[in-house]
């Protein structure tokens, strides 16, 4: 008997509790429902995943040694890097919304299902609320999917295919790296100028989502300016001696090649392109080119003497001379005594940026961050005002024009900056016919 | 590009086939190279080694690390000039530089990759005998399963070493300046100029190749060491019944084997730059040469690595690949089907090799 009313009160007992437990956040918070990996405690876990084996492993390193140091400074270790020069002032260097940032790493391997499934552990098993990071746009593409899918955000690193904010959008996913479009934008008017509008192309270039959409975009942006392209070659990733390629070049009567390669791709192309001389030739009565559109500082460093003179675009140098870049290069730089790269560059202010983006919101929850980034104008992160444009998610900011350095000093300054390309002039719609066919679709917040 | 109009203009002229057979010959001097070294182990040890395109790998890091060693500078601080963070800059000064003067420690410096050679020969030499000795000899008697799953986890193994020292990117190991920029091979042959332009250092590579397998060659067959060693590859038991320590000699050919691939790799340097998965590249290809060529045929895996070689340049000319797209990606794999189809045992195959 007694035990009857023992049972009975605990039942009761513990029907308020649930009762009140169920009704706690619709009473305390804004919205109303859960979501995915809220945290608990005193901390917030982050996701970054970057290459840390195969090809890209250096590029990775570089991401998660940036994405560290803005765990620090977050945490209000260090010198605070950027937050001294962030437009936005939520951040206080008290973690994110008083709950201090550690974080997980996983390892793409630049391969998609590794990169899925290195995403997938951290987001069930470590509890990550946001993955970020990563070097390639196939994996960007893979694991934006996946995140949507899961209910976290996605902060992509390194990725450059118009895809990742075209086709492929998605509401969870976030990119702060430019594109091809906007390479291409870049780079015209500066090889108009330096070279002529009369001008014969030929691409080679790497056959994946990436290869193909800045194919098309330089293709696009060179011919308004009065080029021709004469052909274009689609290469196998996998390929790593292109002196086939490349011979056929020799009498096609091009005076430009475009190497629409990445990594491994670009150095090994862009070598064997000089080695057979390509650059001493004069054809039509001109002096033959070369034009890397997307440069990396690490893989130009892998090319050594072959990038002088060689036109590119990038999303960031360290070379930059406002106070976000100073202050992000004089961290950076006193931490692990080398000058940030880009996509070490990209992966800090993403991380800052989502940040900031839940202090803003108030919450962790990703449809309270999404409204935040959506339409966000921030300023000192190195890129001049910049707009997270709500209609596609992607960054628009000023972009980068690069040389390979005529009498580089050291291993850091192979590449300099011949022109910072103004925001204005690189922006599209959003409906633009490279972008078509995506949709953002409904945020997801796992619940 | 529209078929028909690749056979019109540009494309099936002379020159541009003659460029096709320079580059193929080219890519099929590496391939030989490394095709040799592993038959010369299949051959005299009955070991499937995939941890030979690792071995080319080490030779491609010996001109690197030779380079290094060549440059290793002191430091001394400018005040006058400043670094990226603002303080005075560190310049760098080789000790060769410092030591022979700048004309004498620098030519040293630029010639630093036929140096490796003489660097890599020794090294490779030990890294082949450590290899045998240490690991190799205990799967002689093994299935051909496990001496493939061994090796191709000792290659993976020295990837990983190799990446822990030197990184991930690729790292620039220049040709000399000398050898530098392109050669109008056209005049050379009787053509116009700026018809046929070719690099300089691949032409040296090529007759480089050409050069090692003479000398392997002349090695098994002039020799009373090579002697012996190809009859231990026609009959092992026999040799070893007349009282001649055959596993020694075995020893050393995988030692030269290695040296082989090493060399490859160290001439290779650079071609592209070197980066430490390069091995595992080479590596699928040059088993299929061997296939092609005959499992076990020294001549086999030389003419195969040079006629897969050529048939991979033909397939990645434009004309080619217009008529049959993607044909640059499977060619290899196409032509190794025809051979085994036709040819069971390959272009030079023995009966009984691989066939107990």
């Amino acid at each position: 008997m007694s035990k009857f009313q023992m049972n009975r009160r605990t039942l009761i007992k513990s029907g308020t509790a649930i009762g009140a437990g169920l009704a706690l956040p619709t009473i305390f918070t804004s919205s109303a429902r859960a979501y995915l990996n809220e945290p608990k405690g005193g901390t917030v876990t982050l996701g970054f995943n970057v290459p840390q084996t195969g090809p890209y492993a250096d590029e990775g390193l570089d991401e998660l040694r940036a994405q560290e140091l803005a765990v620090q400074h977050l945490n209000g270790e260090g010198d605070g890097g950027m937050l001294n020069t962030f437009s936005s002032k939520a951040l206080k260097g008290n973690g994110i919304l008083g709950k201090k940032v550690q974080f997980v790493s996983g390892d793409t391997q630049t391969k998609s299902d590794a990169a899925r499934a290195s995403a997938k552990s951290m987001i069930e098993k470590d509890g990550a609320i946001m993955i970020n990071g990563g070097s390639s746009s196939g994996v960007a593409v893979a694991v934006q999917g996946l995140c949507q899918e899961a209910g976290v955000i996605f902060m992509a690193g390194l990725t450059h295919s118009n895809d990742t904010t075209g086709k492929d959008r998605k509401a969870n996913g976030f990119r702060h790296f430019f594109n091809a479009y906007m390479s291409g934008a870049a780079l015209a008017p500066v090889l108009a100028k330096a070279y002529g509008t009369d001008r014969r192309a030929y691409h080679l270039t790497a056959d994946y989502t990436w290869g193909w959409t800045q194919q098309e975009s330089i293709a696009t942006a060179t011919e308004a300016m009065g080029w021709e392209t004469v052909n274009n070659v689609l290469t196998p990733l996998a390929s790593t001696d292109f002196s086939s390629y490349i011979a056929p070049v020799l009498n096609s009567g091009a005076d430009v090649l475009i190497l629409n390669h990445y990594g491994g791709n670009m150095v090994n192309s862009l070598t064997n392109a000089v080695q057979f001389g390509l650059r001493d030739k004069m054809v039509n009565g001109k002096q033959f080119e070369i034009i890397v559109p997307l440069y990396s500082e690490l893989m130009a460093a892998g090319a050594g003497a072959n990038v002088r003179g060689v036109y590119g675009s990038m999303n960031w140098n360290w070379q930059l001379q406002d106070e976000g870049s100073k202050a992000f290069v004089k961290s950076f730089g006193e931490k692990y005594g080398r000058p940030p790269s880009n996509s070490a560059h990209t992966c800090y202010v993403q991380t800052l940026l989502y940040a900031d983006a839940c202090e803003r919101a108030g919450t962790f929850d990703p449809c309270g961050v999404v409204e935040a980034l959506e339409g966000f104008e921030f300023d000192g992160m190195g890129n001049g005002p910049t707009l997270y444009r709500a209609d596609d998610h992607q960054c628009f900011k000023d972009v980068l024009v690069m040389k390979g350095a005529d009498n580089p000093t050291n291993e850091y300054d192979t590449l300099e900056i011949v022109e910072v390309t103004p925001r204005a002039q690189v922006e599209y719609a959003p409906d633009h016919p490279m972008f078509a066919g995506g949709e953002l679709g409904k945020c997801n917040s796992g619940a | 590009m529209h078929p028909a109009r690749g056979f019109i203009d540009a494309g099936f002229t002379m020159d541009a086939i003659i460029l096709q057979i320079l580059n193929g010959l080219d890519k099929g001097s590496a391939y030989a190279l490394i095709a040799l070294g592993l038959t010369l182990i299949f051959g005299t040890l009955g070991v499937v080694n995939f941890a030979h395109g690792a071995l080319f790998m080490l030779g491609s890091f010996c001109a690197v690390t030779l380079q290094k060693i060549l440059s290793l500078s002191f430091t001394v601080e400018d005040p006058s000039q400043k670094d990226f963070l603002g303080n005075p800059l560190k310049v760098d000064t080789p000790y060769i530089v410092s030591w022979f003067g700048d004309a004498t420690g620098n030519a040293i410096l630029n010639w630093s990759v036929p140096l490796a050679i003489l660097f890599a020969i020794p090294v490779m030499l030990l890294v082949g005998y450590v290899m045998e000795r240490g690991l190799i000899k205990h799967f002689y008697k093994r299935p051909h399963a496990d001496q493939i799953l061994v090796t191709f986890g000792l290659a993976i193994v020295i990837q990983e070493i190799v990446k822990y020292f030197y990184g991930a990117n690729p790292i620039p190991t220049p040709a000399p300046d000398a050898f530098r920029g392109s050669v109008d091979f056209g005049v050379l042959i009787g053509f116009a100029q700026n018809e046929i332009i070719y690099p300089y250092w691949r032409l040296v590579y090529f007759l480089f190749s050409a050069l090692i397998i003479s000398a392997v060659f002349a090695f098994l067959r002039f020799t009373t060491f090579g002697m012996v060693v190809r009859a231990g590859m026609a009959d092992r038991e026999t040799v070893g019944l007349l009282g001649i320590n055959i596993d020694k000699r075995f020893t050393i050919m995988f030692g030269i084997a290695a040296a082989v691939a090493g060399l490859a790799g160290v001439m290779y340097a650079p071609i592209n730059s070197p980066n430490y998965h390069m091995g595992m590249d080479f590596l699928v290809l040059s088993f299929v040469v061997v296939v092609v060529g005959g499992m076990g045929s020294l001549p086999g895996a030389v003419l195969a690595g040079f006629l897969l070689g050529i048939l991979e340049s033909f397939a990645s000319m434009n004309e080619v690949k217009s008529l049959i797209p993607g044909i640059d990606q499977i060619i290899i794999y196409l032509v190794a089907i025809i051979i085994l189809l036709t040819r069971p045992r390959g272009l030079m195959g023995r009966k009984g090799v691989m066939e107990e």
